[in-house]
């Protein structure tokens, strides 16, 4: 038996938790609940009047075939981004794992792109492929292909993908070093004398050991390209052309602050809420117990 | 199987000499242990040996083929780590058959020899278990099974029982030693303790700040050491040492001590004397003070000054003894048993 150790009352410990519970409650419960609230309400555009309609706003997106192609779009979306961004880490860290000369200044550089806030990295992006200024659809041309992302739907979903990408690799970089670093030479050394060259190395040893990183970057990663892409798809596409680059969060912004639908929109964020309490759930039992290998 | 030969092997860390021109000829299926305080670098040339590690300058044959550009997998060595270095994604099985996959053998083959080796360090009923469910004894014949069952021409150990408790130490010392000679496999085993040096080694190489201070059989370094290091090194406990003067066949130690020896000399030397070569002689020349006795059973030890001068010594003494602290007794020891070495080169003489 643990014997409790018992402190006189006090409201000091109340005090010191305030804070942090006051902001939470006024910047976080308040507005969710605000949001859970008016997505039973449909309003019209003007604001003159407001009907309390129940679970309406959402039977209404389950059969909208625009909210259905958002949230395919947004799975495609954030598939791309974590694949691309995920991959692209692993083999620069791979790479960085065996430099030793110069490999502060190789990671430092390589974990700049973190620092770049989102809208920027979208307005980078923007100018490197304006179809009229930009270098490389200048390049493309050179080589007959046409470049035109605000026409082409296609051309606009792989940009904004690559940008996204871009901007979470320095993170996803740091992860797998990390947890490359953190394997113990000797086994690398004992599967060198085993025989195994770099590659077969990295295959059948590295990568298996990384694996609990490989998994946590995953659910970090869909989080991203999920709900902090925004900044991103507004600078660069604003969500077109044709709603070709709209995810769920994007058209969350579109439907209430362009569209003006605030009671569907509201309905879009709780569900978005919902998506992110699961992710969360996920996340939080793989960290209490690691996959085992 | 094949043997070793080392020729002028130097390795240097930019402008840092770490090993001077190690020479050494190992010949097919002896034992060689490589012993030496940490930092001495045994484990670099160990490294060196397979491969993990640049050579600076010289060269190493293994066989006839000098293996200097080869790459560890390509030298046909095993070697077994400090900390056991197994896959811990992978069952014991797949830990010893890895190499063999990669080399493209039969998977009937690899069963057979995954199973004898299994049998012969019997670990065959935890093949299924992954490393972090069994003890460090059992890991550590995992780290021997894979070694063993690659068939390779030389084993190469790298302080492999020093994270083992004392007992099981022991216990897999003796079992490495009976597996070598079963094997008949050319081995090197890199420690820093002299017991499992002297016990494993056909010979011993005693690296000290880079040089090879000798390299000989356990006996030869024990009754011949060829540098006051060595002779501080093998021995337990250590040998005592004072400076002395010496006069043809015989020393005086600094309180006037006369003794006689084997060895001629002139002038300034060290004389060193082991605790167990020390036997009791109300006539001998070495006279101690007891100051401290230490009651270990099988021998008794008799810490405390030489006579008249403030350095310590000891004297290992067989079964139980009846002699107080305080008692001041004398002592003898036959002139052969006495070592002497040149004061300045810190060598043997003669």
């Amino acid at each position: 038996m643990l014997k409790r150790v018992h402190f006189p009352a006090s409201l000091l410990p109340y005090l010191l938790v305030a804070p942090q519970v006051i902001i939470t409650l006024i910047f976080f419960i308040w507005p969710a609940s605000q949001a859970v609230y008016q997505s039973f309400l449909i309003e019209d555009a003007f604001g003159f009047s407001t009907e309390f309609v129940w679970f309406e706003n959402f039977e209404y997106l389950l059969q909208d075939d625009h909210y259905r192609d958002s949230f395919g779009r947004t799975i495609f979306f954030s598939a791309a981004v974590a694949f691309l961004s995920m991959s692209f880490a692993l083999i620069l860290a791979g790479f960085a794992d065996r430099v030793i000369r110069g490999s502060t200044t190789y990671r430092t550089l390589l974990i700049w792109p973190y620092a770049v806030a989102p809208v920027l990295a979208g307005a980078l992006f923007l100018f490197m492929f304006n179809p009229t200024i930009g270098i490389f659809p200048y390049l493309l041309e050179m080589v007959g292909y046409d470049w035109n992302h605000y026409l082409n739907g296609r051309q606009a979903m792989f940009l904004v993908i690559i940008a996204a990408a871009w901007k979470q690799v320095a993170y996803n970089f740091l992860f797998y070093l990390a947890a490359m670093q953190s394997i113990p030479r000797s086994i690398i050394e004992a599967a060198a004398i085993d025989g195994a060259g770099p590659i077969r190395r990295f295959a059948t040893i590295i990568f298996p050991l990384i694996s609990p990183t490989t998994f946590f970057l995953l659910v970090i990663n869909a989080v991203y390209a999920f709900f902090e892409t925004f900044g991103i798809i507004h600078a660069v596409t604003q969500g077109g052309p044709a709603n070709s680059t709209t995810t769920l969060v994007y058209k969350v912004y579109n439907d209430g602050f362009i569209g003006l639908d605030l009671g569907g929109s509201a309905a879009q964020s709780v569900i978005l809420m919902f998506m992110v309490i699961v992710m969360t759930v996920i996340q939080f039992r793989f960290i209490e117990k690691r996959v085992q290998y | 199987m094949a043997g070793i030969t080392l020729d002028s092997l130097t390795k240097s860390y930019g402008p840092t000499e770490v090993l001077h021109h190690i020479g050494a000829d190992i010949e097919d299926g002896e034992f060689v242990v490589i012993v030496g305080p940490s930092g001495c670098g045994k484990s670099t040339l160990l490294r060196m040996i397979a491969g993990l590690e640049s050579i600076t300058s010289g060269e190493v044959f293994i066989g006839d083929k000098m293996v200097n550009g080869l790459e560890p997998a390509d030298r046909d060595i095993a070697m077994v780590f400090q900390n056991y270095a197994l896959y811990p994604h992978m069952t014991v099985r797949q830990n010893m058959a890895y190499g063999l996959k990669i080399r493209k053998m039969p998977k009937a083959e690899i069963d057979r020899r995954v199973q004898e080796a299994a049998e012969i360090l019997e670990i065959a009923q935890y093949l299924d278990r992954k490393p972090r469910q069994l003890s460090g004894g059992q890991r550590q014949r995992v780290a021997m099974g894979r070694a063993i069952v690659r068939d390779p021409q030389v084993f190469l150990f790298d302080e492999p029982l020093s994270n083992l408790d004392a007992k099981l130490r022991v216990q897999m010392r003796l079992e490495i030693r009976k597996l070598q000679k079963r094997l008949g496999v050319t081995s090197i085993f890199v420690t820093h303790d002299q017991v499992e040096a002297m016990t494993l080694g056909d010979r011993l190489m005693v690296l000290n700040g880079g040089y090879v201070e000798q390299f000989g059989t356990p006996i030869e370094l024990y009754e011949r050491p060829a540098s006051v290091f060595v002779a501080g090194f093998i021995g337990s406990p250590a040998m005592n040492f004072f400076r002395a003067t010496a006069d043809d066949l015989s020393v005086t130690l600094p309180n006037g001590a006369v003794v006689p020896t084997a060895q001629s000399a002139r002038g300034g030397v060290i004389c060193g004397l082991r605790p167990e070569h020390l036997v009791r002689d109300p006539s001998g020349p070495i006279e101690m003070e007891v100051e401290l006795l230490e009651h270990l059973g099988g021998v008794t030890l008799l810490h405390g000054p030489l006579q008249g001068t403030d350095q310590q010594m000891v004297i290992s003494l067989e079964g139980i003894s009846e002699i107080q602290i305080g008692d001041s007794l004398r002592f003898s020891l036959p002139p052969e048993l006495v070592h002497l070495f040149d004061a300045q080169t810190d060598r043997r003489i003669g």
